[in-house]
């Protein structure tokens, strides 16, 4: 079988001349569908840099990043654009929610965006990640955890096949970190999403399928962590 | 448009401030435009409403003074009916004169001299058409300063009288005073001084300020062929504006006003969609991130400015069109004209919407990486 997200080799070098960093270091992942992948390690060990080579918001500078059957590594910027829109899903710190929008248009907004083939209703998104009765809600006047919940709506709503999860539960108190993730196993478990959360938070990691260890751009299983 | 119109309703406060001021631009270009057609119609109207292509003064006659300076002898007229093209050639007096009815009233009037029965000679609403000598016709705006059919007019210092025998209709005036037209004989003894009683050389008879050309329809007429054929100088009508008493001047100093004013909201308004986008970077970059092109966010923000603009510009107006009734009612030289004011809101729209489009393309230098991690 294919996986969904296939990281080959994978190296990302930030800066120029003498002040460079390594930010990922022959990076090797596949990631299949339906599968909850975590990633944990400290600030700056290259977590964020591997969803940006993974959602395709930067280009490694070698080894190949295949979504599907596409190389993310090649593509033009266009097409990386439509790729996001289409196919990838982003779920933010703090939801990192337009403050203009309610949660409802919140979770139309990516459907606006261009042509998306057989979105989910995101009224019921909404009532999925239990939202519905706040629809019309801002998101100032949503909660932390609320907002996150919006937030996976949001990036779920055009059935992407892979979704990024940067630091969810950030801004979370306990109870509400494990609502959160536990809400993106179910999402990735029922909708098949391959999914990459990076996290600090290893309260949570009991929902995962595997946990990954980032530490100086290299990134490595930990058994131990399994819940 | 879904994100625009959300954003307009959202930050509604932020964006009414910049609408107040483009409706503040908007209702001072319609009290300019209004001023502008004001002065104009006060400075050449009587030379808008003549049946005149061009005007051919004497030779090497200073332009901006044509109509003051310019003295032709009648056979002018004859060479200059003969050109091709030309429809009709007559004999033109213009001078101005200071005048007092029998009524007490005080007035200063352009006198226009015309042959009678020539395509210059003026139609009426009011009274008759002129007959003979000794007798004008006077703009509606004359009329409207107390000065009725039946008046006599006594010209200053000259004492020659003229008897008021018509109204023409509409606002005739020639460098903010009243139009008269009278007859050319009449015209001549005027502009010569000639007091009542006095003998009149002949060749008073033979002086006028210019020939009035009039084209066959579709015709071109060759202007340098006819001024050398008869010694002239032409200028087309509009042209001959600039010959009227201050007309350049002051239209110059009002379009400099009027392109300074659409600098300003061009600027004012790109600089508030700098800020706004300034503002909103982390926003675009989660929308970068989560697959809005290039194309839509800037189609989306400038469809945002340009509903600010249009509804701002649409309100100045409308409350610039109400101060101008007003005004206009008064003595002010002002005119509104839709005209005018329609151009000058499209002129107004589009170049706030330049300065959008410029603030705007920042929105392409957007990193979606910025969406990462704690940058925010």
């Amino acid at each position: 079988m294919t996986a969904t997200l296939s990281l080959a080799d994978v190296t990302l070098v930030l800066g120029d001349g003498d002040e460079t960093v390594t930010a990922l270091d022959r990076v090797d992942l596949e990631v299949d569908g339906g599968e909850l992948v975590a990633v944990v390690g400290p600030s700056g060990s290259g977590k964020s840099s591997l969803l940006a080579v993974a959602g395709g918001l930067t280009s490694p500078t070698s080894g190949s990043v295949r979504l599907g059957d596409v190389d993310l590594a090649t593509a033009s910027r266009r097409r990386l654009t439509a790729l996001r829109r289409q196919r990838i899903g982003f779920v933010f710190q703090s939801g990192n929610l337009v403050p203009a929008l309610n949660s409802l248009d919140q979770v139309r907004l990516p459907l606006t965006f261009g042509t998306v083939s057989n979105p989910r209703d995101p009224r019921q998104l909404l009532a999925e990640v239990d939202m519905e009765h706040k629809a019309g809600r801002r998101p100032h006047q949503l909660s932390g955890g609320e907002r996150q919940r919006v937030g996976i709506a949001r990036a779920l709503v055009t059935r992407p096949q892979l979704l990024l999860v940067d630091e969810p539960t950030a801004a979370l108190d306990r109870h509400r970190s494990q609502e959160v993730v536990a809400l993106l196993a179910r999402e990735a478990h029922q909708h098949g999403v391959a999914t990459i959360m990076v996290t600090h938070d290893h309260d949570v990691l009991h929902h995962c399928d595997r946990v990954l260890e980032m530490i100086d751009g290299r990134l490595a299983p930990v058994v131990a962590e399994r819940g | 448009m879904f994100l625009a119109l959300r954003e307009l309703s959202f930050a509604r406060g932020r964006f009414a401030l910049m609408g107040l001021v483009v409706s503040l631009i908007a209702i001072l270009m319609v009290l300019l435009s209004g001023l502008s057609v004001g002065l104009v119609n006060d400075g050449v109207s009587g030379l808008q409403r003549m049946p005149v292509t061009s005007f051919a003064f004497q030779e090497d006659v200073t332009k901006d003074a044509a109509f003051s300076r310019s003295v032709l002898e009648l056979d002018a007229v004859t060479s200059w009916a003969d050109q091709p093209g030309v429809a009709d050639a007559a004999p033109f007096g213009n001078t101005l004169v200071n005048a007092r009815t029998d009524r007490e009233v005080e007035i200063d009037l352009a006198l226009f001299g015309v042959e009678l029965g020539s395509f210059l000679d003026p139609q009426v609403t009011k009274g008759s058409a002129l007959a003979g000598e000794g007798e004008v016709v006077i703009s509606q705006t004359a009329a409207e300063q107390g000065i009725d059919v039946g008046d006599e007019i006594v010209l200053e210092p000259s004492g020659a009288e003229l008897t008021v025998v018509g109204v023409l209709p509409d606002q005739h005036t020639f460098g903010h005073v009243d139009v008269g037209y009278l007859s050319l004989p009449s015209w001549q003894e005027i502009k010569a001084g000639v007091r009542p009683g006095d003998i009149v050389p002949d060749r008073v008879y033979d002086e006028i300020t210019a020939v009035a050309v009039r084209a066959q329809d579709g015709a071109e007429v060759d202007l340098d062929a006819g001024d050398k054929g008869a010694g002239t100088t032409s200028l087309t009508l509009e042209d001959s504006f600039g010959a009227s008493p201050g007309y350049t001047a002051e239209t110059s100093t009002l379009q400099l006003i009027e392109a300074f004013l659409y600098a300003i909201s061009a600027l004012v308004v790109g600089a508030f969609f700098t800020v706004v986008i300034v503002q909103r970077k982390h926003e675009i970059a989660v929308l970068r991130a989560l697959g809005a092109g290039t194309g839509y966010l800037l189609r989306d923000t400038l469809m945002q400015s340009l509903v600010l603009l249009v509804l701002a510009a649409g309100l100045g107006v409308g409350l610039g069109l109400a101060a101008g009734g007003a005004i206009a009612s008064t003595s002010m030289p002002f005119a509104l004209e839709a005209g005018p004011i329609a151009a000058a809101t499209v002129v107004l729209v589009a170049l706030g919407l330049l300065g959008a489009a410029v603030a705007v393309l920042r929105i392409i230098r957007v990193d979606p990486l910025t969406a990462l991690g704690g940058n925010r």
